[in-house]
């Protein structure tokens, strides 16, 4: 099984690198952004076959190291294959 | 009192708090990897600064996996006195040992600058040699020092006066312009509930002697060594 795993920051926390971007992206020509925000994405692979029982051990994943709860959301996507 | 410093692999302040705890204190001191799992002993455990595990994912979440953090938090529960300075404090809080975050300066750069820094409690093992409202002046380096927490992180905080230090100006004022990194309320260093785990972004170990540049840092090791009041 494999999974998606794409964390975020938390609405209300700063964001530098994100208002860095926002900086960049504004100097293209006829492009308006208002407003960005930089997460991460990353791809586990699990032995587990079983979709519920991958959810769990991700979610733990997630709760322990992927994501800091203090600051950061996180949202899981299943993959088959 | 003997010192434990912890060696993770990108630690680069071990051998500064070293330097500080054996020569400047005169304590005897030893470095402990990180994959160890005895801390019996000890009074004090040092998390350094650096760039455990380089930072990857987030600045500390590695770090706090490795075997001799278990031994830590054990220490932390016995009561031992444990100090994280830096990457340590970074550590000290994804490993739930104090409350909070520390995230990306709000300026976005790296700050290796000297700190003017308001003493907020003296009741504590890192600041009972002083007295509240004094300033000091200690460096910070860091990249990732904004210190972040709930409403009610931070209400607790302040109620169980728990803020060890904030970032101020040389009168002491605590202001927008002296804080560096937008760290919430200007915190610079904060206290676990049990007033025995403590996290600092400035680097004490670094002005402990005058060929350093300052000796501010002593203020703060020397109460380690001072009895309780």
């Amino acid at each position: 099984m494999k999974a998606h795993v794409i964390v975020t920051l938390k609405p209300g926390i700063l964001d530098p690198q994100g208002e860095a971007v926002r900086q960049a992206l504004a100097t293209l020509d006829g492009v308006e952004v208002e407003r960005v925000r930089v997460g991460k994405y990353i791809e586990v692979e699990l032995g587990e076959a079983d979709p519920s029982g991958a959810m769990t051990a991700l979610r733990a994943m997630c709760d322990k190291l992927l994501a800091n709860p203090v600051m950061e959301d996180y949202r899981i996507e299943l993959v088959e294959g | 009192m003997k010192f434990a410093v912890i060696e993770f692999p990108g630690s680069n302040c071990d051998h500064d708090f070293y330097h500080a705890a054996k020569h400047a204190l005169g304590c005897e001191t030893r470095f402990v990897w990180h994959q160890e799992r005895d801390l019996s002993g000890f009074d004090v455990v040092i998390l350094p600064g650096g760039f455990s595990f380089g930072d990857y994912l987030r600045a500390g979440a590695i770090a706090r996996f490795s075997p001799i953090m278990a031994e830590v938090a054990r220490h932390a529960k016995r009561g031992g006195y444990v100090l994280g300075v830096c990457n340590g404090f970074q550590i000290l809080t994804e490993a739930g040992l104090l409350p909070g975050a520390l995230t990306l300066n709000h300026g976005r750069k790296f700050i290796c600058a000297d700190m003017r820094l308001r003493v907020e409690t003296a009741n504590s093992f890192v600041t009972r040699g002083l007295e509240k409202g004094r300033v000091i002046t200690v460096p910070i380096a860091h990249m990732e020092g904004r210190y972040i927490a709930d409403e009610g992180t931070l209400r607790r905080l302040n109620g169980d006066d728990r803020v060890l230090l904030r970032y101020c100006d040389g009168q002491g004022a605590v202001t927008d312009q002296a804080n560096p990194n937008g760290a919430a309320e200007n915190i610079a260093g904060i206290l676990s509930e049990g007033r025995n785990v403590a996290g600092m972004m400035p680097h004490p170990e670094r002005v402990v002697e005058k060929a350093l540049g300052g000796e501010d840092g002593l203020l703060i090791l020397n109460s380690i060594l001072s009895r309780a009041a």
